[in-house]
Formats: C-alpha cells, sequence, structure tokens
C-alpha cells in the first residue's frame, strides 16, 4: 500500500488571497510614497498628515470592520451609510433640541443598530430575502429617518459631555513626529479619541474574528453554506448576528463620524457604503464570503483616505475625482477577484 | 371564495391590488378634506394643456416605467438589480447637456450658443448610458460578478464622473428644443409620450422576436439554456445593454424637465423606484419568468404613492421611509419560508375542515 | 434488535409523487461489518439512506439504532449526527476556506475558559488524528490545498472522531484513483475492526469484492436479499440487481448485426479530450448507427459525448462532421451542424423549470433560428400538440409548467425538444433513468426507429441489457479513457467483462 505522502499535496505556495493582501499592502505604501513626493512642498509626509487620514476616516473604519464581517458570510451591508447619517442626526437633535443627556442618547443609538441590525439579519436569514434588497430597503429606510427627525443641518453643542469628547487630543508620545512649526513651537502630533476606538474595534474584531466560534463560524458560513449546517453550526443564527454586528459597528462608527463632523446633516455620509465595502474588497475580502480580514480592511480604508487626501492636496481636483479613483480600484479589485476564481476553478 | 383565491394567484393581481389601493386612499382623502370624492380622476385642460391628478402622475411616472422596462429584463436574466440606473441617469444628462453647451459653460439660452446641435447631445447621453449598461453587462455576463456588486461600482461612479464633466456645476440649456422633452407636446406631457414609445416598442420588440423566451430561459436554468442553445453571456450583456439605453432615455427626459444638469440629483433613488416597480409588478427578483405590464403597473403605482405622500404633504426626502417599508413587505411576502408558512396553514384548514 | 446489530431498519415504505420509492426495504447492519448497498439508479439506494439520515421522511417502517431505546426518526442529518449516523458524500461537506484542524472540529472547539478556542490544542488534537489515520498532512493548512481524496479523507475522519456507530460513505471512490482507493480501504477496514458498522453505496464492482462482508441488493424500491460475499459472486450480483436470472444473461442478442463500415461517416472524433475529465479518443459513427457508450458511472461516458457535443468544449483533437472538419464551441455550434444532447441531469441541464411544456419542447428549434426568427405560435402549438401525443406525454395542457410534470415525462419533453430540431445525429446519456418500463420500451423503439432513418445515434445507459437491444456497438469506458470497442455479437457478459476490464474475483 502506497503512503500518502507530501508529494501529494499542492506545493507550498503564497496562496491567491494572501496575495491580495499584499497588493493592498504595497498598494497603500506606493500612493502614500508618491504623495510623500508629489506633495513634499506641502508637507505630506509629515505624521500628523497620516493621522489627520486615521482621523477623517476613524468612523470609516469601524464601519468597515462590520461591513468586512458581513460580507465574510457571503452577505452584504449597503445600509450602513444611511445608518451613520440617522446616527450623527440622532445625536445631534437629541443634545440640541430635546436635550437629552449624552450618555443616554449613545446607549439608545447602539441600541437603535442592534435592533436595526436585527431586523435586516432576520429579513435575511429567517425569511431567505436577498441581503441587497433588504440592506436597500434598509438604505432609504434610515435615510429618510433622517429626514423625519430634522430637514436641517443641526450641529451638536460643544458644551455636552459629547461634545467635549472631540475636544480631546491624544498625543502620541516620546516625541515621535515632533517638530518645530515657522514661530519655533514644538508641534506634538496627536489623534482625535475616534481613532483609540477605531484601532481597539480592529484589535477586538481581529480577535473575535480568529479566536471564537462566532468568528470561525462567519468563515464557515461563507466557505460553505451547506457544509456547515452539516457540521453543526447554526448558520441563519450566524448570519443575523452578522447583520446585527455590522449595523451596531455602523451606529459606532457613526458616533465616531458625528464627533468628526460635529453636526448632523440629511444628506451626510452619502455613499460611505460604497466606501465601506470597496474598503473591504480593496482589503481582500471576497466579495463570495469566506475570506478576508480586518487587517486587510484597515488598510483599505487608508487607501481610500490616502486617495481623498490626495486629491485635496492637488486642490485644482474636483473632490469627485476621489469618489471615480475608488471606483476604479474597486472595479480592479473586484476583476482581480474574479480572476483569480476563474484560476482556481480551472485548476479543479 | 375559491374564485378569489384564485384570483390572487394571477401574476397582475398585486400591481392592479395596490393601484387601486392607493386610488382608494386618494378618494378617501379627498372625502375627509370635503373635496369633491372623485377629484383625483377628473381631466381638464388648462391653458392648452391637459390637468389633472391623473396627469401629473403618469407624467412624473415616466421616468420610472422607462426604467422598469429595462430593470425587468435585468432582474429576469440575472435574478439581480441593476443598482445604476439612478447615476447613469445623472450621467445621461450631464454628458448631454456638456455636449449642448460646450465644457465649462454653465448656460446657454440661443441656437448661435451651442457648442453641438442638440440632437447631438441627446444622443451623446443617451450614448454614454448604453456604454455603462455595456460595462455592467460585460462584468455580470463575462466576469460573472453578482449583479449589484457589478452594478455598484457604476452606482457610484457614474455620478462621480457625471459630476466631472459637468466641471462640478449645474449646466443649464434654456432652449424651448430642448425643454420639449420634459413639457408639452401639443396638450399631451411629452414625458408620457416618450413612455408610451419606449413601452410600444419593448412590448413588439417581445412580441415579434422570441427575445422573451431567450431572456426567461436563461434567467430560469442558465446551463438548460446552454445545452439548449443559448448564449446566455449574449443575452446577459444585451439585457444590460437594455437597461442602459432606458435609463439614458429617462436620463435625457428628467434633465429636460429641469433644463439643466443637476448631476447631483438627477436620478437620485431612482434605482429604488425601478426596483420596487418590477417587485410590485409581481415579477420574482429571483429572476425567470417576467411580466412587462405588471412592471409598468407597478411603475406608475409607485408614482401614484410619491405624489400622495407629498400630496399630504410629507417631503422628498421622507418619502422613502414609506417605500422601504412597501418594498420590505412586498419582499416578505414573497420570501420562500412566508409562502411555505401560509401553504402549511391552509392545508392546515383544509385538514381541519375535512376532520368536521 | 438481532444480536450483534447495530443498525436495524424494518419494513420502510416511502413514495414520490407517482412512484413507490421504498416499500418494504429491510436492512441490517452488523458491528464491525462493512456491507455494500448496491442497486441500479433508481433501485432505491439513496432514498433508503436519505430515510435513514432523517433528509427523507419516511411513511412506515422502524429504525432502531445500537443503545437507544425504541424505534428512532431522525429529524436532520444533524440529529443522525448526534445518534452515531454520520455520512460522508462523493461531494465534499466541509469548508474549503478553512484549516484542516478547523474543518475536523468545527461545532466543537476546544474552549478556554473565556469561551475562546484553544488553536493549539485544537491542531495539536487534530494532528493526532491525523496521524491516528496514517495521514500525512499539515493540519494548519487550508482544505482547498489538498487534493479530492484527501479532502474525502479528512471528512471520513471528522466523521469518525464523532462517536460513530454507522458510517455511511456515498460513492466516496468516484473521484479517487487506485492508489487512493486503497488508502481509503486501509481506513476502512481499521474502522471495522474497531467495531464501526459502514455502508458502502458504489458502482465499482470490484470495490466491493475488495472490502465488504456483505452486500444488501435493492431492485424497484424492493429488497431483493441480504448476502453474505461469499455466496454471491459477481455474476449472480449483477443479475440480482438487474433482475435477470444468469441463464438470461447469457442470451444473445437478437436481431441482424448489421454491418455498417460501407455506410458514409457521420461523426469522425480523432483525439478529442477535455482535461481532467476525458483522455483523447477516437470515434467513428455511421450513418444510421447506433453507439452505446458504456463503463461505469464516471468512467467518462458522459464526458466523452459532451465533449463530441460542446457542452464541454474540446481542447485537442479534429472532429469531422459528415465529412468536414468542424470547431464547436459551444452547444449551438453543435446544434447547426445537426446535432442534439439529450443530458443525463434532467433537472440541472435538461428542462427549463418555470417555462411551459410547449416552450420546452420549440426551446431548441428556437435557439437555432435565432431571436429574429420567432416560430409563430400556431406554428409552436402544432409541434407541441404533435410530440405531446407522438411521445404520449402525459400533461394537464400544453401551457402546464414542465416542473409539475412527473420525471419521466419531463425526459420525454426534452426529447421532444431534441426530435423537433430534426437531428442527424442524436446524443441520448441515459434517455430512460428514472422511467417506467412501459416508457423505457417505447424510447428504445423510437431509438431503433430513428436509426432506421437514418439519423445516427450515441445511446448512453446503465442498463446493459438495453444498450444491448439498441446499439450496433459499444465504445467501453474506464478511467475517463476509452478503453476499447465492441460489435458483433455482444453478450451481456462479454460487456461486463469489457467494463471490468478482465479483471474478476470468481
Amino acid at each position: 500500500m502506497k503512503k500518502i505522502t507530501l508529494a501529494d499535496r499542492r506545493k507550498p505556495k503564497v496562496g491567491g488571497n494572501t496575495v491580495m493582501l499584499m497588493i493592498t499592502i504595497v498598494l497603500f505604501f506606493l500612493l502614500y510614497g508618491a504623495g510623500c513626493v508629489m506633495y513634499a512642498d506641502k508637507e505630506f509626509g509629515r505624521l500628523q498628515n497620516f493621522l489627520n487620514v486615521m482621523i477623517n476616516n476613524a468612523g470609516l473604519i469601524i464601519v468597515a470592520c462590520g461591513v468586512t464581517c458581513v460580507m465574510l458570510t457571503g452577505g452584504i451591508d449597503i445600509s450602513v451609510g444611511s445608518v451613520v447619517a440617522l446616527t450623527c442626526m440622532f445625536m445631534s437633535v437629541g443634545l440640541a433640541e430635546w436635550g437629552m443627556s449624552s450618555g443616554v442618547l449613545i446607549v439608545l443609538v447602539l441600541l437603535i443598530g442592534v435592533v436595526f441590525g436585527a431586523v435586516q439579519g432576520y429579513c435575511i436569514a429567517y425569511l431567505e430575502i436577498q441581503p441587497f434588497i433588504v440592506t436597500m430597503a434598509g438604505l432609504f429606510f434610515a435615510r429618510g429617518m433622517t429626514s423625519v427627525i430634522s430637514t436641517q443641518q443641526v450641529s451638536v453643542p460643544f458644551e455636552s459631555w459629547f461634545g467635549q469628547l472631540s475636544q480631546i487630543k491624544c498625543e502620541i508620545p516620546f516625541g515621535i513626529g515632533a517638530y518645530l512649526n515657522k514661530k519655533g513651537v514644538v508641534i506634538t502630533p496627536y489623534v482625535r479619541i475616534t481613532v483609540v476606538v477605531a484601532l481597539i474595534v480592529v484589535l477586538i474584531t481581529f480577535l473575535m474574528l480568529r479566536y471564537t466560534k462566532f468568528g470561525r463560524s462567519l468563515y464557515a458560513v461563507g466557505g460553505n453554506q451547506q457544509s456547515a449546517a452539516l457540521m453543526g453550526l447554526n448558520v441563519k443564527k450566524t448570519r443575523m448576528l452578522s447583520h446585527v454586528l455590522c449595523s451596531f459597528y455602523a451606529t459606532l462608527g457613526g458616533l465616531c463620524f458625528c464627533l468628526n463632523t460635529m453636526c448632523g446633516t440629511p444628506t451626510q455620509a452619502t455613499g460611505l457604503e460604497m466606501d465601506a465595502i470597496s474598503s473591504a474588497v480593496i482589503g481582500g475580502t471576497l466579495l463570495t464570503g469566506g475570506v478576508g480580514n480586518v487587517v486587510g480592511t484597515f488598510f483599505g480604508v487608508l487607501i481610500n483616505g490616502t486617495i481623498s487626501s490626495l486629491v485635496k492636496f492637488n486642490g485644482k481636483l474636483v473632490a469627485s475625482w476621489a469618489n471615480i479613483i475608488t471606483a476604479v480600484l474597486l472595479c480592479f479589485f473586484i476583476l482581480l477577484q474574479a480572476i483569480f476564481a476563474k484560476i482556481k476553478e480551472r485548476k479543479k | 371564495m375559491n374564485k378569489l383565491r384564485g384570483l390572487t394567484k394571477k401574476q397582475l393581481f398585486l400591481p392592479i391590488f395596490s393601484m387601486i389601493l392607493v386610488m382608494l386612499v386618494n378618494v378617501l382623502f379627498d372625502i375627509a378634506d370635503g373635496n369633491n370624492a372623485f377629484d383625483f380622476f377628473s381631466v381638464s385642460m388648462k391653458g392648452g394643456v391637459l390637468y389633472g391628478r391623473i396627469v401629473d402622475i403618469l407624467n412624473r411616472g415616466s421616468e420610472v416605467a422607462i426604467l422598469a422596462l429595462g430593470m425587468t429584463l435585468v432582474v429576469s436574466c440575472s435574478a439581480g438589480t441593476d443598482i445604476s440606473v439612478g447615476s447613469v441617469m445623472s450621467l445621461a444628462g450631464g454628458v448631454c447637456c456638456v455636449m449642448i453647451a460646450g465644457f465649462g459653460v454653465t448656460s446657454v439660452s440661443t441656437a448661435a450658443e451651442l457648442a453641438h446641435p442638440i440632437w447631438m447631445g441627446i444622443l451623446c447621453g443617451i450614448g454614454a448610458a448604453v456604454l455603462a449598461g455595456v460595462f455592467n453587462g460585460f462584468l455580470v455576463a463575462y466576469m460573472k460578478i453578482q449583479p449589484m456588486v457589478a452594478t455598484l461600482i457604476l452606482w457610484s461612479a457614474a455620478r462621480a464622473l457625471a459630476l466631472l464633466i459637468c466641471n462640478n456645476m449645474i449646466v443649464y440649456v434654456r432652449m424651448d428644443e430642448f425643454k420639449v422633452f420634459g413639457a408639452f407636446l401639443g396638450p399631451i406631457p411629452t414625458p408620457i409620450i416618450i413612455a408610451a414609445v419606449c413601452i410600444a416598442v419593448l412590448a413588439l420588440v417581445l412580441k415579434f422576436t422570441a427575445l422573451g423566451t431567450y431572456i426567461q430561459s436563461v434567467g430560469i436554468n442558465k446551463r438548460s439554456s446552454r445545452i439548449a442553445g443559448f448564449n446566455s453571456a449574449k443575452i446577459i450583456l444585451m439585457c444590460y445593454t437594455i437597461c442602459g439605453l432606458f435609463a439614458g432615455i429617462a436620463g435625457i427626459v428628467n434633465t429636460s424637465r429641469i433644463y439643466s444638469a443637476d448631476t447631483n440629483n438627477i436620478g437620485l433613488n431612482m434605482e429604488m423606484d425601478a426596483i420596487l416597480a418590477v417587485a410590485l409588478g409581481g415579477n420574482s427578483l429571483g429572476g425567470g419568468k417576467f411580466n412587462l405590464a405588471g412592471s409598468i403597473i407597478g411603475a406608475y403605482t409607485i408614482q401614484a404613492i410619491t405624489t400622495t405622500l407629498l400630496a399630504r404633504g410629507v417631503s422628498t426626502a421622507q418619502a422613502p421611509v414609506f417605500k422601504a417599508i412597501i418594498i420590505i413587505l412586498i419582499v416578505v411576502i414573497q420570501a420562500p419560508p412566508v409562502k411555505a408558512y401560509f401553504k402549511r396553514r391552509s392545508a392546515e384548514k383544509a385538514a381541519a375542515k375535512e376532520a368536521v | 434488535m438481532k444480536n450483534n446489530a447495530v443498525l436495524e431498519m424494518k419494513g420502510i415504505c416511502m413514495t414520490f409523487p407517482g412512484v413507490k420509492a421504498l416499500d418494504h426495504v429491510d436492512f441490517t447492519l452488523k458491528k464491525g461489518e462493512i456491507r455494500a448497498l448496491m442497486g441500479e439508479n433508481g433501485a432505491g439506494k439513496s432514498t433508503l439512506i436519505k430515510c435513514l439520515t432523517g433528509v427523507n421522511k419516511f411513511e412506515a417502517g422502524e429504525i432502531y439504532i445500537d443503545g437507544i431505546d425504541g424505534p428512532v426518526v431522525n429529524k436532520d442529518t444533524l440529529d443522525a449526527q448526534k445518534k452515531g449516523i454520520s455520512t460522508v458524500y462523493q461531494e465534499i461537506n466541509l469548508c474549503p476556506n478553512l484549516s484542516v484542524a478547523e474543518n475536523l472540529f468545527i461545532g466543537r472547539e476546544p474552549l478556554t475558559k473565556f469561551g475562546t478556542i484553544k488553536r493549539r490544542s485544537m491542531i495539536a488534537k487534530a494532528a493526532q488524528l491525523m496521524k491516528d489515520m496514517e495521514l500525512d498532512i499539515d493540519v494548519t493548512r487550508n482544505l482547498e490545498e489538498y487534493s479530492l481524496a484527501m479532502q474525502q479523507m479528512i471528512a471520513i475522519a471528522r466523521a469518525v472522531d464523532m462517536e460513530c456507530k454507522v458510517l455511511i460513505l456515498d460513492e466516496p471512490t468516484s473521484s479517487l484513483d487506485d492508489n487512493e482507493v486503497e488508502k481509503l480501504f486501509g481506513m476502512m477496514r481499521r474502522l471495522r475492526d474497531q467495531g464501526v458498522g459502514i455502508i458502502f453505496v458504489t458502482h465499482f464492482l470490484e470495490q466491493v469484492y475488495a472490502v465488504c462482508d456483505g452486500i444488501t441488493v435493492l431492485r424497484n424500491g424492493q429488497l431483493v436479499g441480504e448476502y453474505s460475499i461469499e455466496e454471491l459472486p459477481r455474476v449472480k450480483l449483477v443479475a440480482a440487481m438487474m433482475g435477470k436470472d444468469f441463464d438470461d444473461l447469457a442470451a444473445i442478442r437478437k436481431g441482424e448485426n448489421r454491418d455498417f463500415s460501407g455506410e458514409p461517416l457521420e461523426i469522425e472524433a480523432k483525439g478529442l479530450s477535455h482535461a481532467g475529465k476525458i483522455k483523447p479518443f477516437d470515434l467513428e459513427i455511421h450513418k444510421g448507427e447506433v453507439v452505446g457508450l458504456t463503463g461505469l458511472l464516471g468512467s467518462g461516458r458522459s464526458e466523452l459525448a459532451r465533449a463530441i457535443y460542446g457542452a464541454d468544449r474540446s481542447q485537442t483533437g479534429t472532429l469531422k462532421v459528415d465529412g468536414n472538419e468542424q470547431k464547436i464551441k459551444n452547444p449551438i455550434d453543435a446544434m447547426h451542424l445537426g446535432m442534439g444532447y439529450l443530458p443525463d441531469d434532467r433537472k440541472a441541464e435538461g428542462i427549463v423549470g418555470d417555462l411551459s411544456v410547449r416552450e420546452n419542447i420549440i426551446l431548441a428549434m428556437q435557439a437555432k433560428l435565432g431571436p429574429m426568427h420567432k416560430i409563430p405560435m400556431q406554428k409552436q402549438i402544432e409541434i407541441a400538440d404533435k410530440y405531446i401525443e407522438l411521445l404520449q406525454i402525459k400533461t394537464a395542457s400544453r401551457e402546464t409548467l414542465i416542473k409539475q410534470l412527473s420525471g419521466g415525462n419531463q425526459q420525454k419533453v426534452i426529447l421532444a425538444r431534441w426530435l423537433a430540431t430534426d437531428p442527424d445525429f442524436l446524443i441520448l446519456d441515459e434517455p430512460t433513468r428514472g422511467i417506467d418500463v412501459g416508457t423505457k420500451t417505447e424510447i428504445q423503439k423510437l431509438v431503433v426507429q430513428l436509426a432506421q432513418e437514418g439519423k445516427s445515434l450515441i445511446f448512453i445507459s446503465s442498463e446493459i441489457e438495453e444498450m444491448l437491444r439498441v446499439c450496433n456497438k459499444m465504445a467501453v469506458l474506464r478511467d475517463g479513457a476509452k478503453v476499447g470497442e465492441i460489435s458483433g455479437s455482444m453478450t451481456q457478459e462479454s460487456v461486463l467483462s469489457a467494463i471490468a476490464g478482465g479483471e474478476s474475483n470468481e
């Protein structure tokens, strides 16, 4: 009897998924490097500029983490942008007009996220409706509700406890990246508290995906739903929970977003779902599910942020260039995935 | 009772029923407001043009009806929806106005100022939309990407592209030759005529060619269709191209109404209305069999809902809440587990009757 | 329960609309026994297994499992698994994107007190399990990096590690090569020695004799008998499966043995192949000739036909149709050359479920005409009615959706679809599967009649007797390659031995 040996195994090599992640990380450094060279006079390369990218995209990082979790199961959620807008509006109006306390509002907002996600998740997992249709309805519902709360731009009052959060500067210790400005004052680079929250969320999500049963179930469901069910996983519950988590992250991201803009408007964060999804895809999350990682998503967001930053530094370009470049990148990565999938199929 | 049940099973039951429901609501509102109970249906001539709420709904509903035509085909052949149609409308409008006015110009009002003739602008606008449709179709048919994800790219990019083409400005074409597509042709609003022509052309094409069978066959079972000699990729590409074409026409109509390329607002959220029209028309969003008449009735029903909501003081921005609720209700009713539940219930009832 | 039995099924009955799928079937499995479950397509093997694992709900009968009091009814496969009945299917039911270790332990991972997964301990356990199974596998790698055979072994390892009393192997060997099969058998024997009862479903006769202790034979939903391996030599087994006495089997095919070498060639294939499915083959088919493709399931007989028709595009070789060299990229190309193909997977590749009988019948004809030349409705109705009558399709009306018809009638509709195109060359892949006896005879008659009209046919069937009746020549396939041809006086035995490749265990 022949013993099955190592030769039976495909030769060790870097898988397509790792390649995707590598492409993403390299792309980020290339983009950022290009920015540093092109806008050296405007000090693009300064640490604070990088931190600003983080600050501006802290909310998006959190939202994208949630979207990644849903996409891992093979689903999709396009309602997140509207949920962010709803969160901002709810916070602003709650503080400015209803006179509610910050703590109560935050809890309430997060609760709305959970309920919103639960309803969407139930429709998708238990009623077997296409995720895209459900979350599109969710998108319009949340967007409409934003207008129902207020059709005006409402500012978050600074004096509120929540408003004060936006003022906290977390300075980078040990003088890393510090520099002297024209007046000779030492400027220490800093991040806002939202960045800290975002990084914590990335870390927690990373650990959850890797080390908990729920996290692994997300991958299993995305890999092969039928098999996952046969192996004793509760597929429906997993899918529903992924949407609960996603909407929860969307509201949490919305809070960070709100701290950044300090206001709520009905048209806020339009197209944010697109940024979140493209970040995940660029970060190596497969649209068909089962493969992906929040680390990739994190870099995906940074790429998106860097593109916006580059367009801004240019100063002459219309803002919609950022959208177009992101869409082109998304298209490129989607095609890349399709090609990888075809290669895999051919091998079989 | 049995007859009634048979009626509810007919495909056109859902759209006609919802249409009647909306009309009924309007009648009730009129009565409550102390108006003539059938104000809703009255059509009169004012200043040489037709006037009345029905006319208004038919007029305003034109774009959705045109979009719904293409969307019906896309849903049928690929079991997915084209969510880029709203943005593509904006792109068509943008390209059209910029072609007519010239790049960087914000307003033209005389023939002498035109960069290109109006018909050329319109053709280019529609051409851009067709290209967008080809792009979507290529991704779906040949790269095998899920329709909604593939069209997500243009959903974001087409509008951004339109903004770019218009140099981030609103481009006005203040010329009657252009305004006419969104205004009146004789006493009848032009959009109604355009929609009617689109509907008629597609209906005739489907009647006199076998495309309907091709599309449905591919939508129901791709593998069987291939063995039976159909090229599913070509058919899917064609459906997306047609969808792009109709999005372009709708975009021109919408642009003409406001005689300007307000790219941020043209076709905004229209994809939702178009998909809703298809679903409301009794078509399964899972693809396969389609019923064009249902989608068209669905489209006007949605416009009737929108018009009613606006008339009751709900703002345009708030209206999506109601539409979202309606779409969810429709898909929940169509959902397999829900259907199975009702089937079980009626079977149990029948069994209980037998036991008695 | 009988002594030593781990599983006992008594009087299991199950009906599908119009068909008695299982008719009072008994089945007993002893501890530490490998029992083959044999039968032709449609005999009720898979239905019986589905009743056991809870996929199908049986109407009458009882199931007893060792260690559980009273009759057992499994709600679903998961429930069955909990009661010690695990199934490994031909298609692997694992997650390709997860590591081997995770696939082994998912749903029952070792946890820390915080509820997180102990990855290291899971990997160690998995490695130990693989070692016990004598598999050299790096458990941290993704499942998709391993061959199908390895994946199958991993699936078995998972099943066995979960308190398994009864292991069902449903055609696990169809995608494995000889070495891998031997490896699998080694594992099966080891499990048997540990006291696991194994139900082995396969189409490969040699494998039954290589590894099994007993054989249970089903035919047409009824139990033919439960035998020990010694009392049922190969030919008797085939006879039991096919319901023929040995004398019958030896009967020579009646009718003339026409010589076709004088007739012009309809199809001349040279070196056609499709990577991984069918190795390069040559095949000649004369006008008016019926060529049978024979071989066991998975031997490449369907794949050969598909390569000619362009259902799987042939990557090498040349094909001459009617004397002219042709390139076929897609089925439509083949259709324009006068070909037709009735696929074996009726549901996935045959019917278009939501279309009516009429639309299904005119489908291929319409495809040949192109979209711009719609067949007028009046003509469609004529054609549909003609074939509904000719083939005696039982349908409420021509506008009934095809999915509402029984399998046999669906098959006739697909047949009508191809007949309507008036093909010169027709490929029939398992046209009689799951069809009642009367219809079978009709279809066989039709094939002979078509051949007499000068049409060429490829006929594929699992029933050798049927092939003997209609075919003028047979091509024999084994392991994805054409290994020979038989013509002249063909007998059940000569065909069987050709299929088996001369190896005999009698």
